[in-house]
C-alpha cells in the first residue's frame, strides 16, 4: 500500500481527494434512493395507506424502478423556451447540492485530530450558508426559462421565501459559531464531545444558554423546512395554487435531477442541523477515554459515522413527519414568521449569546 | 498548478464579464454576471483569502444577484431598443477605457512589481476571518459604524418611499385571527317554522 502511495508520488494526493468523492457521490445516491422511498412510506404510514410496495420486497427497490423511468422518458421542451438556461437549471441545483458535501466532516480519523471529510475548511459554516444560498439559482431558472406563468410565479414566491428563510438560518449560525469560536465544521463538532449535556441545542455546560439555544435549535428546523421548500412550506409547489411551480414544465431526467437536488438539500440541511447542534458524530453518552483507549480506532470512527447517520436519519424522519401532519402556511403567514418573528428573535439571540460569550469567555 | 487554476478563473471571470456586456438578453447578462462573482471567489480562495471569497458568494451571489436577476426578470424593457443608440457613445467609452488603462499603468509604474510573493493572506492571525475582525473593529471602529449607519438610513429611506398607508384596506390580524373562538364565529339558533329569526 505504502509502496503503491510512493510509486504515484503528487498525484496520490488528487487521485485521493477524486476517490473521496466518488465514495460520497455514491454513498449519498444510494441513500437518496431509499431515503425518498421512506419519505413516501412515512407518508403513506401516516394516511393509513401503504405506500410504495409492488416493486422488490416491501417496495425497496421502487426509487430505482423511478430512476430508469425518468431516465428513460423523452425530454420534452416547451416552445418558447430558453433552451440552455431550461437545461441548465436542474444541472445547477443537483451540482451545487452535491458541491456543498465536500465541507461536511461524516467521523472522526482514525488518527487523533483528523476527520473524515474530503475538505476540512476554515470556513466550513460559511461554505454551506453560501452553498446553500445559490440553491435558488436552480428554481429561478428553472421558473423563468420555461416561458410558462405558473413556473415563473412559482419561481418568484420561491426566491422571496429562500432570501427571507437565510437571514433567520444566518443568524443562528452565528450563535453556534459564537459559543465555539471557530467557523470550522469539525471543531464545532468536537466543541459539543463528551455526551449529550455538551451538544448545543442543550449546552448544559453554559447552563443558562440553553434558554436561548433551543429555540434556536427549533429556529434553525422550521427554516430548514422553509428553505429546502418542504411542506408546510412548499409554496413555490404548491399544487392547489400553482399546478407544480417551477417544475410545472418539467420531465424525465431534468425533473429528475430537481428532485435528486431537492432531497439532497433536505439531507444537507439534516446534516448541518446534526452538526450544529446534535454533536455531530459524537454519541449521546460519551464513554470516556479509558473505555474508549484499548478499542481499535477504525471502530471509533465507524461508531462515529453510525452516530452521525443516524441523527441524519432522525431529522428526516421528523422532515417526513412534518410533510405528513401539518397543513400549508399561506404565504403571508410565511413571510410574517419569517421577517416578525424568526428574524428579531434570532438577532436578539446573537446578541445574549454574544454577550454572554463576552462576559464568561466560553470560547476555547 | 496555482498558476494553471489562476489562468483558468481569471479566463473564466474576464470571458463572463464581457458576457455580461455582449449579450441581448438583459437576463442573461445578469446570469454571465453571476458567474463572474462566483469566479471572482475562485480567485480570492487562491490567493488564501477564503473567509472574503465566502462573503463575496453569500452577500453577492446570494443576496445582490438574486435580486438583480428579481427585478430584471419583472422589468418589461426592450433591451434592444436601449441598445440601438448606444454606438454613439463609443468616442465617450474610449476615453474611459484610456483612462482607467493609464491608471493601471501608472500604479504598476509606481509601485515597482506587484507579484503574489509579498503577499500575506492572513496578517498578524490565525485566520483571515481573526485578521479582518482585528483590524474593522479597532482600527476602523468608526468608519465601519458609519457604513452601518448609512445602511440604516438606506434601509429607512426604502421602506419610507414604498410604505402605503391605505385606507379601507382589510389586513390580517393574525392574533386576533387566531384568537377567535366558536362561539364568536356562529351561534345556533333553533327557529320555529313559520316564525323566523
Amino acid at each position: 500500500m505504502s509502496n503503491a502511495i510512493e510509486s504515484l508520488g503528487s498525484l496520490w494526493g488528487p487521485l485521493l481527494v477524486l476517490g473521496q468523492i466518488g465514495l460520497f457521490t455514491l454513498v449519498l445516491l444510494l441513500s437518496i434512493a431509499f431515503l425518498l422511498l421512506l419519505d413516501r412510506k412515512i407518508w403513506a404510514g401516516v394516511m393509513m395507506r401503504k405506500g410504495p410496495n409492488v416493486v422488490g420486497p416491501f417496495g425497496l427497490l421502487q426509487s430505482f424502478a423511478d430512476f430508469g423511468k425518468f431516465l428513460l422518458k423523452e425530454i420534452v421542451i416547451p416552445a418558447g423556451a430558453n433552451k440552455f438556461v431550461f437545461l441548465f437549471a436542474p444541472i445547477l441545483t443537483c451540482t451545487l447540492a452535491f458541491t456543498a458535501w465536500a465541507a461536511i466532516p461524516v467521523a472522526p480519523g482514525t488518527e487523533t485530530g483528523t476527520t473524515w471529510v474530503i475538505s476540512n475548511l476554515n470556513v466550513g459554516v460559511l461554505y454551506l450558508f453560501a452553498i446553500s444560498s445559490l440553491g435558488v439559482y436552480g428554481i429561478i431558472m428553472g421558473g423563468w426559462a420555461s416561458n410558462s406563468k405558473y413556473p415563473f410565479l412559482g419561481a418568484l414566491r420561491s426566491a422571496a421565501q429562500m432570501v427571507s428563510y437565510e437571514v433567520s438560518i444566518g443568524f443562528v449560525i452565528v450563535t453556534v459559531v459564537l459559543m465555539v469560536g471557530s467557523m470550522n465544521l469539525a471543531d464545532i463538532v468536537n466543541n459539543q464531545a463528551g455526551g449529550m449535556q455538551n451538544w448545543h441545542a442543550f449546552s448544559f455546560q453554559n447552563f443558562p444558554l440553553i434558554i436561548v439555544m433551543l429555540p434556536m435549535f427549533v429556529i434553525f428546523f422550521i427554516s430548514a423546512l422553509a428553505e429546502t421548500n418542504r411542506p408546510p412550506f412548499d409554496l413555490p409547489e404548491a399544487e392547489s395554487e400553482l399546478v407544480a411551480g417551477y417544475q410545472v414544465e418539467y420531465g424525465s431526467t431534468p425533473y429528475l435531477l430537481f428532485m435528486l437536488g431537492e432531497y439532497l438539500n433536505i439531507v444537507l440541511m439534516c446534516a448541518m442541523m446534526t452538526i450544529l447542534f446534535l454533536g455531530g458524530w459524537h454519541g449521546p453518552i460519551a464513554l470516556g477515554p479509558e473505555a474508549t483507549a484499548n478499542l481499535p480506532p477504525l471502530l471509533l470512527s465507524l461508531a462515529g459515522l453510525f452516530w452521525f447517520m443516524f441523527k441524519i436519519l432522525f431529522f428526516f424522519f421528523l422532515f417526513a413527519m412534518v410533510k405528513a401532519i401539518v397543513p400549508r402556511y399561506r404565504y403571508d403567514q410565511l413571510m410574517r414568521l419569517g421577517w416578525k418573528i424568526f428574524l428579531p428573535t434570532s438577532l436578539a439571540a446573537v446578541l445574549v449569546v454574544a454577550g454572554y460569550v463576552t462576559y464568561f469567555g466560553v470560547q476555547s | 498548478m496555482a498558476l494553471i487554476a489562476f489562468g483558468l478563473i481569471a479566463a473564466v471571470v474576464i470571458l463572463s464579464a464581457m458576457f455580461v456586456i455582449v449579450a441581448r438578453n438583459p437576463v442573461h447578462s445578469v446570469l454571465w454576471l453571476i458567474l463572474a462573482f462566483f469566479s471572482s471567489a475562485g480567485l480570492l480562495v487562491l490567493i488564501g483569502a477564503e473567509f472574503l471569497a465566502m462573503l463575496l458568494v453569500v452577500v453577492y451571489v446570494g443576496a445582490v444577484a438574486v435580486l438583480f436577476l428579481f427585478v430584471v426578470m419583472m422589468l418589461d424593457v426592450d433591451f434592444v431598443e436601449l441598445k440601438q443608440g448606444t454606438l454613439r457613445y463609443w468616442p465617450f467609452a474610449l476615453l474611459v477605457g484610456i483612462i482607467f488603462l493609464g491608471e493601471l499603468a501608472l500604479v504598476w509604474a509606481a509601485s515597482g512589481q506587484l507579484t503574489f510573493d509579498s503577499y500575506d493572506p492572513s496578517p498578524g492571525a490565525a485566520t483571515n476571518a481573526e485578521a479582518i475582525g482585528g483590524v474593522m473593529y479597532t482600527q476602523y471602529l468608526l468608519l465601519f459604524q458609519l457604513a452601518g449607519v448609512i445602511l440604516l438610513v438606506a434601509m429607512i429611506g426604502a421602506i419610507v418611499l414604498t410604505l402605503r398607508h391605505r385606507p379601507h384596506v382589510k389586513r390580517q390580524d393574525v392574533g386576533h385571527q387566531t384568537a377567535r373562538r366558536r362561539g364568536d364565529a356562529y351561534e345556533l339558533k333553533d327557529p320555529t317554522p313559520g316564525q323566523g329569526i
